[in-house]
């Protein structure tokens, strides 16, 4: 088996995988983040987002060998103590249902909102139109991502994502 | 005071730091629900735990079970609230801790939107028991009356002489006290009620937004192996062989094997296990897995063959299963008949979580389940009887769970974890791809209605016929799971001469209950047909059914103790909706509202939709506004969840969602294929309560039958045209 190095959350792990394996799977099975959730293989939900360099990613869709020289970020790694204005955001609207999405929600609303800190409602839809819910806690999401955006300055935003 | 307390914040990262997602430290000694003397449950010296719900620690800790499965409908939260009301504790100090399967905490499931029904009485008289025993040992211990006292904010508190004593405080002695007898204590007047009908977020929000392992896919043991479960394409299909030397010969294959299973649909099918090192390892092998198949009878069946055949049999005469005065008379002697044939198709539950579950072998030779199941009862009794272990040997513990809908009603994924733990004696996690999640399910049935209606001269409905044809798995005779129709079903009992007929066709399918079972597709059928019959009136679609409601009355249940019909309910919810949607406002051309009520799960539900429809007939739902009557509301954060939730969950579902059968097999796979709502098509939801003061019922449920014809209904309204069959998106609403 290969090994690769990589660049996880600031720090540097390193595994022993197949070099097609997804980094879905190296992240849940081989470094137990499994805050990355499997939902289709097929980088149609959007449950396995995390940021390669800040760009959001489908994990399912990456193949280990390919982002080894990427810095990747997963929930685990988007705050310290979830204290992102999104995580906060979520808790005050009471977003989750079930809950299993919502992981991948908020890392493609937290690029969302890295590059457009003001967003409108036609910037979340396109943004977030290939996360899927399937609660349906679509609307509290639109209105999480709003409270975020109107607390966070853009940069503090950034800030604390990188310094994660 | 110097009580530690900790916040459910800091419980999490405590939780979290240990390792696990899950702490489950709660042991129960063999004694009554709510009935066994104090301290008998006490496994830290000294702590108080007057019933299986509550454990108060002289420390100050205050630990309140959650007994059923969370799938999403909030009761991790809203079931713990009612304990903490009564009980008069800091519901954000609390720790929340969910049980595991066991008998002493009564029926555990996530099913029927029952779990308040079935629980509010008995979690208010444990946290009032427990409430009442700490003021006891308050007075014990100051030597006053106890009706000088007061509980509050996990005190209690002796106002005419400032004194005030923690919970934690009085822990000890209350744990030497006798449980009093429940019809003894009293409960809190609903007008007393500070937590309840307030906005609480979810328990586990925290540890979901940092992405903790809740869920049953995140679960892992030491040793543990991971596994896929290939089944036959055709449900009931048997192995004939399979190149298992090839898959053994894999990278991070460990083992490959054949199950013969069992003939139960629901239970252990036959199938090809995988074990490997690594998930990825499974799912690489599983596409190197050559089967050859005993596909059965089965490999012949189509949903255009079942289509066919229900066409035929609504050609016939079904069997009678309600006839009230003379429809067929009333029928010739209308003014005016009305006929129609609706149909709806099978739909997948589609979790987004796919299914998966963890067993081990115990040393006692048994087995020990972690997973996602919303009956772990179902999934005890499956396991030992499949496996033929005693069922004491079968421990169950289950995760959070990423979406139910019904589909976790069935255990079929969890025996085949315990299936290979037993054969491998290793703990093995079993994990579904989204293809067999999607191809293996337990589908609402797809359904016929051909219907004929009579108006009398004043437009008045005087006549209904409904020859039903519905679907089963290998018979003719009874419909199948969640296929039935209950003969009093609306609105059956609201015209004088009626008549329901029932045909059934016998498939190879799989069904179950699906969100709102029943309810789900008969209510977007008789609510879109008396839509029908309104304009055929010529009268508004809501004053057609308002009359049609009629007189304010409550319609008995056949056999006490079931659920009267309460037509005032429905007619204010109606009204409700009506009124805050702006009913009867003129829209420009191309939009339109329609409006649709329910009555499910003994909540009483009316919608109205708002559409647009383009020149090309790009459709666009605006706003969706729903009046609610369940009672008081336990968790008013939740319950909008809920009734949100279930107003986007029926519009994905009739919009977009279709599962057909070709050559035997569920077509589709992924979510290209079955898609979900997406963001930009969620309408703007208001939600408005009818706090009546019935008891609270459940709201999982009854807010998704209206929703499918209001907005046919409202697609109507914009374009004149009637769409008798689902889903939406087959249908081309350009304008002609």
């Amino acid at each position: 088996m290969p090994r690769y190095t990589l660049k996880v959350n600031g720090q540097t792990r390193t595994v022993e995988a197949a070099a097609d394996t997804p980094l879905l799977w190296i992240l849940r099975d081989h470094l137990d983040l499994v805050g990355t959730k499997f939902g289709c293989g097929l980088g149609q939900c959007g449950a396995c987002t995390v940021h390669l360099n800040g760009v959001p990613a489908r994990s399912c869709q990456s193949q280990v060998s390919t982002v080894t020289n990427l810095e990747i970020t997963t929930i685990e790694g988007l705050s310290a103590d979830g204290a992102h204005p999104l995580q906060q955001a979520w808790i005050e609207h009471d977003v989750p249902q079930c809950g299993y999405c919502q992981a991948g929600q908020i890392m493609t609303a937290a690029a969302l909102l890295k590059n457009s800190p003001h967003p409108t409602d036609d910037d979340i839809d396109g943004a977030m139109a290939g996360n899927l819910c399937r609660c349906g806690t679509y609307l509290r999401i639109r209105a999480a991502i709003k409270t975020a955006a109107q607390r966070a300055a853009p940069a503090a935003v950034a800030a604390k994502e990188g310094a994660a | 005071m110097k009580t530690p307390l900790m916040d459910r914040r800091s419980f999490l990262k405590v939780s979290s730091l240990a390792g696990g997602g899950f702490v489950l430290s709660y042991v129960l000694g063999p004694v009554e629900l709510l009935a066994q003397p104090a301290g008998a449950l006490d496994n830290t010296a000294r702590s108080f735990t007057p019933n299986p719900f509550i454990r108060i620690t002289p420390d100050g800790l205050i630990t309140i079970i959650a007994k059923n499965p969370e799938i999403g409908q909030g009761v991790k939260t809203s079931l713990p609230m009612i304990v903490a009301e009564e009980l008069e504790a800091d519901f954000a100090k609390v720790i929340i801790e969910q049980a595991p399967l066991n008998p002493q905490l009564g029926p555990q499931f996530a099913g029927g939107s029952l779990s308040t029904p079935m629980n509010y009485d008995l979690l208010r008289k444990a946290g009032a028991t427990a409430r009442t025993m700490l003021v006891e040992a308050a007075a014990q211990t100051w030597g006053v009356p106890a009706g000088e006292l007061v509980a509050e904010h996990g005190t209690v508190v002796h106002r005419a002489t400032g004194r005030r004593l923690t919970y934690g405080e009085l822990a000890t002695k209350a744990a030497t006290l006798p449980v009093p007898d429940e019809n003894s204590i009293r409960l809190k007047e609903p007008d007393e009620f500070k937590l309840l009908g307030s906005r609480v977020g979810g328990t586990d929000n925290p540890a979901i937004v940092t992405g903790q392992p809740l869920f049953g896919l995140d679960q892992k043991v030491p040793g543990m192996r991971y596994a896929i479960y290939q089944k036959c394409p055709v449900f009931g299909g048997k192995v004939v062989s399979a190149n298992l030397d090839r898959v053994k010969a894999l990278p991070g294959v460990t083992d490959a094997f054949v199950l013969a299973g069992t003939t139960d649909y629901s239970g252990l099918l036959p199938g090809v296990a995988i074990i490997a090192d690594s998930t990825w390892a499974a799912f690489k092998a599983q596409r190197e897995l050559r089967v050859t198949w005993d596909e059965g009878a089965g490999a012949g069946q189509s949903s255009a063959a079942f289509e066919a055949q229900a066409a035929a049999l609504g050609a016939t005469a079904g069997t009678l299963l309600k006839e009230d005065g003379a429809p067929a008379a009333a029928l010739a002697g209308a003014a005016r008949v009305v006929a129609a044939s609706y149909s709806y198709p099978y739909l997948h539950h589609a979790t987004l979580e796919p299914m998966n579950a963890l067993a081990w072998p115990t040393a006692d030779g048994g087995i020990e389940i972690l997973a996602p199941t919303q009956t772990p009862q179902g999934a005890q009794d499956l396991v030992a009887q499949t496996l033929g272990l005693a069922k004491e040997k079968v421990k169950v513990r289950f995760t959070r769970i990423g979406g139910g809908f019904g589909r976790r009603l069935s255990n079929d994924y969890v025996v085949e974890a315990a299936a290979l733990a037993q054969k491998t004696g290793a703990p093995v996690k079993v994990t579904w791809t989204r293809e067999e999640d999607t191809r293996h399910g337990f589908y609402r049935p797809a359904g016929w209605h051909f219907l004929q209606a009579g108006l009398d001269a004043g437009g008045a409905l005087v006549a209904w016929h409904d020859h039903f044809v519905t679907v089963a798995l290998h018979s003719t005779k009874e419909a199948g799971r969640g296929a039935g129709m209950s003969p009093l079903e609306f609105p059956s009992r609201f015209v004088p001469n009626f008549r329901l007929e029932q045909s059934i066709i016998t498939t190879n399918i799989p069904t179950g209950p699906l969100r709102a079972p029943g309810s789900n597709a008969l209510a977007f059928v008789f609510q879109s047909f008396l839509d029908e019959l309104a304009h055929a009136a010529g009268q508004d679609p809501l004053a057609f059914r308002l009359a049609l409601l009629g007189a304010d009355r409550q319609i008995a249940p056949p056999k006490p103790p079931g659920t009267p019909w309460d037509t005032k309910r429905m007619k204010d919810v109606l009204r409700l909706a009506a009124e805050k949607s702006g009913w009867g406002r003129k829209l420009p051309r191309g939009s339109g509202k329609g409006v649709a009520f329910h009555f499910s799960h003994r909540g009483y539900v009316a919608e109205v939709a708002e559409v647009s429809v383009a020149a090309d007939g790009t459709l666009k739902v605006h706003r969706v506004t729903v009046a609610c009557d369940v009672g008081p509301i336990i968790n008013r954060s939740g319950a909008e969840n809920q009734v949100q939730g279930a107003v986007l969950d029926g519009l994905g579902a009739a919009w977009l969602q279709e599962i057909t059968v070709e050559h035997g097999r569920v077509a589709q796979g992924n979510f290209d294929q079955y898609p979900l709502l997406r963001i930009g098509d969620a309408p703007q939801v208001d939600v408005h309560f009818i706090e009546s003061k019935h008891p609270p019922t459940g709201l999982g449920e009854p807010a998704l039958p209206p929703l499918p014809p209001a907005v046919c209904n409202a697609i109507f309204a914009a374009t004149g045209k009637r769409l008798r069959r689902l889903p939406i998106s087959k249908h081309d609403l350009r304008r002609a």
